[in-house]
């Protein structure tokens, strides 16, 4: 059922990459530290607040890797996408890419750096021009590569074929493509200008289900021809589960448990991440388990409780959870849970 | 749960297309069609423009020749009769001649000066809404104070400093119009720039200036379009205006707001002075005015452009 991610791809770099401690030996692609996005709103006659839209993360990923980001809406997942693509500037810590840290890049730096990093965006409806066909909006990620004009037609058809369209879609607009079509199209834009990385932020979360499917073998697809990375959001745990090698749940603007896929899915040690894989619906009535309730709201990134963000609504919360903020440690079973209920691994346990 | 359906995957069209849009072409037809004041207002346009462009061929005489058997024998007018369309003015010129002069001059004044205030509104708006911060605070005070002045006082003020001319009437008039313009087009801009597709030419690495030209600017192209249209009808009016208090086309030059302002002091012997004129200033701010709203309905700039 689910893959160990070193095994999925032959030749996607030694099974050393992706077993724990052997990580370290490689440099990844993407090295986020201590992460911070703070928004500052101000309003007429009121104080200035501050929103903590991401709050301290750190994570990394390698070549030909899959980091799947999970959490309730609200909880910082796609500004984290939009701070590695620079759409929002990070307040604090550091993103590397490929050994370069983007923090402070500024024009040409910043021109040069967004080719790395692509986006593929949710809403398909949306994120391509309604007034430029396929070859043009292709095109642009073309020319910014330096491709001339003349190849763009041979290499556009190339790139449809990558994301298995027909060539013969190069003059259609927008409006005559179906939602599926049009997010094949947005990656192999995005594809068009090479990057290490592309991030898709609910990627298919606007799709049918039948679709859906046929988008994830897509991306799986090319990433086992140009060892690209993701960073993959979703909401969806079971999509997640299909495409990620590693996943990290957030809630509230930090991570609540980062591991492998088989970790965090088959043995979560977080009460959050529980909760929301006991909330996937499943058919046939076999749930995953005792179920445990999520209820409440998630908490105003305005006003996150003390200690925990969670507390309020965990079954679990005992009085340190509120008064001490848990960190991000190393549990049994291997990965890393920010939770004071979990047993923390025995030192010298392998990391993620 | 590995390869989901590697059947469904080889089609990469399994979903139904979606129905195209008809053609902009036919849905103007089709709305003419139905709306037979629309209809009308467009050919009344067609049809001044073309006067305008061929007054040569359409004006019986010279406009500004005086003719010696324009005025009766005891100094009046001529009535309209076989010779003389629409009569005499009281300094023996045609009045049908004059007329078809006259909306070369209205249609001139009114399509150059609006296409300037098009160009100065956009620019203005399109840098105001896509920068941003302290760029947009300055150009938008600006247009604010601007915009504060009634239009035709506005006008009136800058040609009284300029002195009358054509030239100095179109340049007057676009100075005054173009705030409309950069007030509408900043705002579409500004939800422009929040959609998807230019976050994502952004993150391509696509320059500025041509995100603004590649992905801002055709959107703007109905609305544009629609204001210009009625624009061509205020300045038409504002034309007509600074001519009728002698600020606007200098004489002999024929413009319709000095023949209606001659024809006012001899509304009771010579009625026709007055009425030519006047009718035929309201028929074209209304064709002008009525060609727009259709316009307007069929490219319905804000719904298709804003909410997509």
């Amino acid at each position: 059922m689910n893959k160990e991610p070193a095994v999925t791809a032959p030749g996607k770099g030694t099974a050393a990459t992706y077993a724990g401690a052997g990580r370290d030996h490689f440099a990844p692609i993407v090295d986020v530290r201590d992460l911070e996005v703070h928004f500052r709103s101000r309003r007429a006659l009121r104080a200035v607040q501050t929103v903590k839209a991401v709050d301290g993360v750190s994570f990394t990923i390698a070549a030909g890797e899959t980091l799947g980001l999970a959490g309730e809406s609200g909880s910082g997942k796609s500004t984290i996408a939009r701070t590695l693509v620079r759409i929002n500037r990070p307040t604090a810590g550091s993103v590397t890419v490929a050994g370069e840290d983007t923090t402070r890049m500024r024009r040409d730096d910043l021109r040069r750096y967004r080719r790395r990093m692509q986006m593929v965006y949710q809403d398909p409806y949306d994120s391509l021009d309604p007034r430029m066909t396929v070859l043009e909006a292709i095109g642009e990620g073309l020319s910014v590569r330096g491709v001339t004009r003349a190849s763009h037609r041979r290499d556009t058809e190339r790139l449809l074929d990558r994301v298995k369209l027909p060539a013969s879609l190069v003059s259609r607009y927008p409006h005559q493509l179906s939602g599926g079509q049009r997010q094949r199209v947005s990656i192999a834009r995005a594809l068009a200008v090479s990057p290490e990385v592309i991030i898709c932020d609910e990627a298919v979360a606007a799709l049918d289900v039948s679709i859906r499917a046929q988008v994830l073998n897509v991306l799986k697809d090319i990433q086992d021809d140009l060892k690209v990375s993701y960073l993959f959001i979703s909401h969806d745990l079971s999509t997640l589960r299909f495409i990620a090698d590693r996943v990290a749940i957030m809630y509230a603007g930090r991570l609540v448990e980062y591991g492998t896929s088989s970790q965090v899915f088959g043995d979560s040690r977080h009460p959050y991440t529980k909760a929301l894989i006991a909330a996937v619906p499943t058919i046939g009535g076999r749930g995953g388990g005792p179920r445990i309730g999520l209820s409440g709201e998630p908490p105003d990134p305005a006003r996150l409780p003390s200690g925990c963000a969670f507390h309020p609504r965990c079954p679990l919360a005992q009085d340190i959870c509120r008064a001490d903020r848990p960190a991000l440690r190393q549990k049994q079973g291997g990965q890393m849970a920010a939770c004071h209920m979990a047993p923390d691994a025995p030192a010298g346990e392998a990391s993620v | 749960m590995a390869t989901v359906n590697p059947a469904l995957d080889e089609l990469g069209t399994t979903e139904p297309l979606a129905v195209a849009e008809p053609r902009l072409l036919h849905r103007a037809l089709v709305s003419l069609w139905h709306d037979p004041v629309a209809l009308i207002s467009l050919l009344v346009v067609v049809a001044l423009a073309l006067v305008a462009i061929l007054a040569p061929y359409f004006s019986p005489y010279n406009p500004n020749h005086i003719f010696l058997n324009g005025l009766s024998a005891d100094g009046a007018p001529i009535h309209p009769d076989g010779t003389f369309l629409l009569g005499t003015d009281p300094n023996g010129r045609d009045v049908l001649s004059r007329l078809i002069y006259g909306d070369r001059v209205s249609l001139l004044v009114g399509v150059v000066a609006t296409g300037l205030a098009s160009v100065i509104g956009v620019i203005v708006g399109a840098i105001a809404g896509y920068v941003g911060g302290i760029v947009e605070s300055i150009l938008m005070r600006l247009t604010d104070v601007v915009l504060s002045f009634p239009i035709l006082l506005f006008c009136i003020a800058l040609i009284t400093v300029t002195g009358p001319s054509t030239r100095n009437v179109v340049l007057v008039i676009a100075f005054g119009y173009w705030t409309y313009l950069a007030r509408i087009v900043r705002s579409l801009v500004l939800s422009l720039k929040e959609r998807e597709f230019v976050t994502a030419a952004r993150t391509l690495g696509v320059g500025h200036v041509k995100i603004l030209r590649r992905h801002i600017l055709p959107h703007l192209v109905p609305t544009i379009i629609v204001y210009s249209t009625l624009g061509i009808a205020t300045s038409i009016l504002i034309e007509a205006s600074l001519s009728y208090l002698g600020i606007g086309v200098p004489v002999p030059e024929a413009s319709w707001g000095q023949m209606i302002s001659q024809g006012q002091q001899y509304f009771q012997i010579a009625p026709w002075l007055l009425i030519a004129p006047g009718i035929a200033l309201i028929i074209t701010v209304l064709a002008f005015n009525l060609a727009g709203d259709w316009l307007t309905d069929l490219l319905d700039p804000v719904t298709t452009e804003i909410g997509r």
